[in-house]
């Protein structure tokens, strides 16, 4: 006898409501998969944040802690800066700079403007340039290149040192202070330093004569002898005519003679001014010579 | 003729961006059963398809991803009979597939058996313009067949070209580039029921998914249950289903015929229910059980204990013998077949140079069927099942999925029908621009 098993209970096999299959086919749609899982996080977080830093209380503490830790980072040791040493500059210079700098150590690298405290030490006359850097050991090195003075300019204001540029190094009372130096003078003989310098050098074979160099005008240069005499120079080329000046004199022994201006404005025709006594001395010579009664 | 161009055109372009997508739905709306399954296409195949068919007879291209079945509500004779419980399972079946498939789908391809198919063999003439066949003259031969009147209320499912021929030379699969005077084309058409078509459009659409393709269920599963050569020579498939049987003749790959008969093995589980008088499920079950067609003297003697809990004692100890049970399902089996063999009759299928006949479908695992239908429909009978498909789970391997799977093999590979040709400019309205674009288009 065959038995036939009653049919079993099927499985429920249930409709979805359409509500339930539109949701089920939504929730397979990759785009708006990717939106719950990335873009809805994103936007809580994003909503979260927002409503913290809706009050005005909270973004303070917030700017405030970040300035407080700042600070202390700043102010650790390892940063701050408690001493200031200058190389290169004479004393009174390095003085001059350390009351210049305006920064009251110690303090915190950070809250130094190096190229600030750079420009203003610069800014000082004798300094031709500076360099600064923060040592380890909470040490601001400052190198000076310091301006070498070459020549004293007596200026309409007053005695100066100037470097080969013609730049101001120092004011002098006397002139005396710097006798080693070669003195010019005259309006703008700052602007000319350089040549100043080349007749200075070419006159090296008058220098124990030599007073000093006067700028005219502006333009040319006269060189002052002692014993009155003045040499005038062209506006330009002046050092080769003045070394025809030297080879003449090393000649003839012109200098020594009682002139008293050598005239060389125009190279090609240089002019002499005797003084009075020997005008007078040349007179009685050239009448002598024509056979002149003397008295 | 505009209109059905315009709803095939629309499917067809429904199903290129579905492939685009790479993922689309097949759902057989059967009597018995609705699946599901959801396929992937991974692009291009992978291997070139040089030597014609690619590897698996081109099936590699895509990959069943999800399957589902569920019970059929709502569905008789292959034809939806209440829509609102038919919707509600596929509705089941999709949502299944689509949880199995871990992906959405938004364009199905379905079928169905019933809707009275009537198949129809037209044919065309023209001369040709130059004497080269560009498609232009394919499309214009098929727009110059004469379709008969198939009646208001029905529409056209299948229009496939099945033979070219140029000149005396016929057989053509494809004459394009062919050179000739005349060109004439044979073509197929399969026309059904409207109301079918558009009650199942209707569930489809209130699914909120969008109908990519339909075909009918006996031409699907043909292609999946026969085998090539079997479409080659000529053969029939006859699909067993629940509430209709389908029944399909290929020959040279193509169908040329289909037909359904509305009987299936929903009427022998009735006839069960009725002359043992048990309910309709204890009825199938005896049926898958205990079922055959044919009764030999063992089955005398073997008796089934078919019960029932009435509490009447007699009724409750009630035994029936198995050759009893045949003698019920036999009858209707037959009545089956010989209406099979009235169809085929009617199609000819007797001209056929092979007259293979496969058996596919849930009905056709009744023991003994073969052997059966071999009296009625001749000698050549077998027992189908469809082709091996990649990712198909092991459930649904069986007969019953023979519609499902060819439904597969549907959409990796369709078959060229009559709207996949562009309009001829001649059929265009008189005043339209494309009528002008495609002229120009011809003629320079």
């Amino acid at each position: 006898m065959r038995q036939v098993t009653p049919p079993p209970v099927r499985p429920r096999d249930p409709a979805p409501s359409r509500v339930a299959y539109r949701m089920h086919r939504l929730w397979l749609t990759p785009m708006f998969r990717k939106m719950l899982r990335v873009g809805l996080p994103f936007l809580i977080c994003f909503a979260a944040t927002l409503w913290f830093l809706q009050s005005e209380q909270r973004r303070a503490a917030i700017v405030a802690t970040y300035e407080d830790t700042r600070r202390a980072i700043e102010q650790r040791p390892e940063f701050m800066v408690n001493l200031m040493s200058v190389e290169g500059a004479s004393p009174d210079l390095a003085g001059d700079i350390h009351t210049l700098v305006p920064v009251d150590f110690p303090i915190s690298s950070f809250d130094m403007d190096l190229p600030a405290i750079r420009a203003l030490i610069e800014t000082l006359d004798p300094v031709a340039a500076a360099h600064l850097h923060i040592r380890p050991g909470g040490v601001l090195q400052v190198r000076i290149e310091e301006r070498q003075a070459i020549v004293v300019w007596r200026s309409p204001t007053g005695l100066l040192s100037l470097d080969e540029t013609g730049h101001p190094i120092h004011t002098l009372t006397l002139r005396t202070d710097r006798a080693d130096l070669p003195l010019i003078a005259g309006d703008g003989a700052d602007d000319a330093v350089p040549e100043a310098l080349a007749l200075i050098a070419a006159a090296e074979p008058l220098a124990d004569r030599m007073r000093g160099l006067r700028r005219k005008g502006a333009r040319r240069w006269d060189i002052a002898l002692d014993r009155g005499q003045l040499i005038q120079l062209p506006e330009t080329d002046p050092v080769p005519v003045l070394e025809r000046l030297i080879a003449l004199d090393k000649a003839q022994d012109m200098l020594a003679r009682d002139i008293t201006h050598i005239d060389l404005r125009n190279p090609r025709r240089p002019t002499l001014r005797l003084a009075g006594t020997a005008v007078e001395a040349m007179r009685r010579i050239k009448s002598i010579e024509a056979g002149e009664p003397q008295e | 003729m505009t209109d059905l161009y315009l709803a095939q055109r629309t499917m067809r372009r429904m199903r290129k961006q579905a492939m685009d997508r790479g993922v689309i739905a097949i759902l057989d709306v059967g009597s018995s059963k609705i699946a599901c399954l959801v396929l992937r296409f991974d692009g291009p195949s992978r291997f070139a398809e040089s030597d014609g068919i690619g590897s698996l007879a081109g099936q590699s291209r895509f990959r069943v991803i999800g399957a589902a079945t569920t019970r059929s509500r709502g569905v008789a004779f292959g034809e939806i009979e209440t829509m609102q419980e038919t919707e509600r399972a596929i509705r089941t079946a999709v949502q299944a597939a689509q949880k199995m498939a871990n992906v959405r789908v938004d364009h199905v391809i379905a079928s169905f058996a019933g809707a009275r198919p009537r198949s129809y063999g037209l044919d065309g003439r023209v001369p040709l313009d130059d004497t080269v066949v560009s498609e232009q003259e394919v499309a214009r031969v098929l727009a110059a067949c004469d379709v008969p009147d198939y009646g208001v209320e029905r529409e056209v499912l299948h229009a496939q070209p099945v033979n070219f021929a140029i000149d005396h030379r016929s057989g053509l699969g494809d004459p394009r580039g062919q050179m000739g005077n005349e060109l004439a084309a044979d073509m197929h058409m399969l026309t059904i029921d409207r109301d079918a078509v558009q009650n199942l459009a209707y569930c489809i659409k209130r699914c909120d998914l969008e109908l990519a393709g339909l075909a009918s269920s006996a031409y699907v599963s043909g292609m999946s249950a026969l085998v090539e050569d079997e479409q080659e020579l000529g053969g029939a498939c006859i699909d067993l289903g629940g509430g209709a049987s389908g029944l399909s003749i290929f020959i040279k790959k193509h169908m040329i015929y289909a037909d359904s008969v509305r009987i299936g093995g929903d009427h022998v589980t009735q006839d069960i229910s009725k002359g043992l008088q048990v309910p309709l499920a204890l009825a199938e079950r005896i049926k898958t059980f205990y079922g055959g067609v044919v009764a030999t003297g063992m089955d005398d003697r073997e008796m089934i204990e078919i019960g029932g809990d009435t509490g009447d004692w007699h009724h409750d100890r009630r035994t029936v013998s198995r050759a009893e049970l045949i003698g019920i399902m036999r009858p209707r089996v037959e009545e089956i077949f010989e209406e099979v063999r009235l169809r085929l009759d009617a199609a000819g299928f007797d001209h056929l140079p092979a007259q293979q006949i496969v058996l596919t479908g849930g009905a056709s695992q009744i023991p003994g069927l073969d052997g059966l239908a071999s009296k009625i429909l001749g000698q050549q009978v077998r027992l189908g099942r469809p082709l091996r498909v990649q990712g198909l789970p092991q459930a649904a391997t069986g007969p019953a999925f023979a519609g499902a799977v060819g439904l597969c093999l549907f959409a990796a590979h369709p078959q060229d029908e009559w709207w996949d040709f562009d309009i001829p400019a001649d059929r265009y309205p008189a005043r339209s621009l494309k009528r002008v674009l495609s002229w120009v288009r011809e003629n320079w």
